[in-house]
């Protein structure tokens, strides 16, 4: 029998949790249905949003399908998020928690896998709804050019940071607590201007805004769109704010998990 | 178990609390290869808390343990390639088949020819029929036959297994039996087993672990206990301890 040395990090394991997912995700037609079906019915009520207020506002005339934009990138915060989210809660569903830890796998490992797999979703999920835009609004959010790639990246990153801090409360409180996958990454939706400008926002809320990574996205994406020029000012700072927020989740998560082993929950949750 | 064999396990003084509760109390062991050793004892004994300690899934509150020569506490890492464990309470993932969940542990466990070594296990478990199948849809028993091969990919230096025969036929409980006497001949593998099946202990297992209250009440091989106890079967034995009725050792532990 061949077995490899079990090194601090490897790359096999973290491809042998990305496989597991993606087993998952191949084996139901309904599930890969489901995850471009919601972009791509907010996609389309925003779309004819846009059409409307274009036929009704000068501003929007200028500003030219910014609610698709702004709709889409919304959408990779929020499916990169579920996406860490429910990778890490299917786990729990299926009481696999005892054999993965059992084995030679690292909680920072899966952790990455849920990253990678998150992405893979988002992406799964976010395309349709990109293309389609293009032939019913005359939208193309790729005329964003490499910007984009910036605004994608540091969404996801920002989304599954959230998704690894949900995870680390979930193994903490216990199943009861999953509804919070779902709902904490609307706590921060308001302050990321998503829609509007951040300084459309109160003063006193405006610090609380900026604190996050994805109003400045946000903010750099209506400057790509309305003035198409790149802020590398909002670009750095949305980068250096995501390298805490995703430090933040990954320890929260861990700590979380060195609980359940003191607890003694990784052979105990599930459904 | 006083020989010269190498110490697979080695336990001294594990305590494990939940607040109050003492899920186990200051017990002391030492496995040697290619040993069977049985955690006998009834519900609530400390069993099942035992083999998560040693599988590293759960933190002692004092106490050390050694396995495979590593301190658990800060190298399990090092060890975990060489270990497995099989267990009819945690399950597998439903939704993706029986070859999908070894393709994925095969490959976390470091396999190096993942295909290959699932195709053989297939073959000696008989499970090549269902491999393509979701591992919710299986019978229990053909869900049993897919965890021992889960637990057998990395043909681990020791495997622990909680009630291996639990919620299987007869035919199905004494085929698993024979594989896993056929396994241990043929590596000389060190198993550790909980279960509450007397005759299974008695055929696998020489050496016993008798837990009550989360002690280790007793211990000795199967006969040694006989003799103790001046029972013809281990159930019997078991039903003295659990009431109260041992005219045997008072309590010790088993190092």
């Amino acid at each position: 029998m061949d077995i490899s040395y079990s090194p601090r990090f490897s790359i096999h394991r973290v491809w042998a949790m990305v496989l597991r997912y993606f087993y998952l995700l191949r084996g139901s037609i309904p599930r890969i249905v489901e995850l471009a079906y919601w972009p791509t019915m907010q996609m389309l009520i925003w779309g004819f949003m846009s059409e409307f207020l274009m036929n009704h506002s000068e501003w929007f005339v200028k500003a030219g399908g910014i609610l698709i934009g702004a709709v889409l990138l919304w959408d990779i915060m929020f499916r990169s998020n579920i996406g860490v989210s429910l990778s890490f809660l299917e786990e729990m569903w299926s009481r696999n928690l005892g054999h993965l830890f059992a084995s030679p796998l690292r909680p920072y490992e899966w952790a990455l896998s849920l990253l990678v797999i998150s992405a893979l979703r988002t992406l799964i999920g976010i395309l349709p709804a990109a293309l389609l835009a293009i032939p019913l609004y005359h939208y193309s959010i790729f005329q964003m050019g490499l910007p984009l790639i910036a605004f994608f990246v540091n969404l996801l990153v920002f989304g599954a940071a959230i998704g690894l801090a949900v995870s680390g409360l979930v193994l903490r409180c216990g199943l009861g607590a999953e509804s919070l996958a779902w709902a904490v990454i609307f706590a921060v939706a308001p302050f990321s201007g998503i829609y509007y400008p951040i300084e459309t926002l109160p003063d006193w809320v405006q610090p609380i805004a900026y604190a996050l990574p994805s109003s400045h996205v946000f903010e750099g994406m209506r400057a790509v769109t309305l003035e198409h020029i790149f802020l590398i000012d909002r670009f750095i700072w949305a980068v250096v704010l995501n390298v805490f927020y995703l430090a933040l989740g990954l320890s929260v998560f861990l700590i979380a998990f060195k609980g359940a082993r003191h607890r003694g929950q990784l052979l105990q949750m599930g459904e | 178990m006083h020989n010269m064999k190498k110490i697979v396990i080695k336990a001294k003084n594990l305590t494990k609390r939940f607040g109050e509760i003492v899920a186990i109390n200051d017990i002391s062991f030492v496995v040697r290869q290619g040993e069977t050793v049985a955690l006998l004892g009834g519900n609530g004994a400390g069993k099942t808390t035992t083999i998560s300690i040693l599988l590293g899934l759960l933190t002692p509150t004092s106490g050390t343990l050694s396995v495979l020569g590593a301190d658990m506490s800060r190298k399990r890492h090092q060890v975990l390639p060489r270990m497995n464990f099989s267990s009819p309470y945690v399950d597998l993932p439903k939704r993706l088949t029986a070859r999908e969940n070894l393709m994925v542990y095969a490959k976390l466990y470091g396999i190096v020819r993942p295909s290959r070594q699932i195709s053989i296990l297939a073959e000696d478990l008989e499970i090549e029929t269902f491999l393509d199948r979701p591992f919710g849809e299986l019978s229990s028993g053909q869900k049993t036959r897919v965890s021992l091969a889960k637990s057998l990919l990395n043909d681990p230096a020791l495997l622990l297994l909680d009630e291996p025969t639990a919620s299987l036929d007869p035919d199905t409980a004494d085929w698993v039996r024979s594989y896993l006497e056929e396994f241990q001949n043929r590596t000389g593998a060190t198993i550790v087993l909980a279960s509450h099946n007397m005759s299974e202990v008695e055929r696998l297992c020489n050496y016993v672990l008798m837990m009550k209250g989360g002690r280790i009440f007793d211990h000795d091989s199967p006969d040694g206990l006989l003799k103790k106890y001046g029972r013809i079967n281990l159930e019997d034995v078991f039903l003295d301890i659990a009431r109260g009725k041992s005219n045997a050792l008072t309590e010790t532990n088993g190092d």
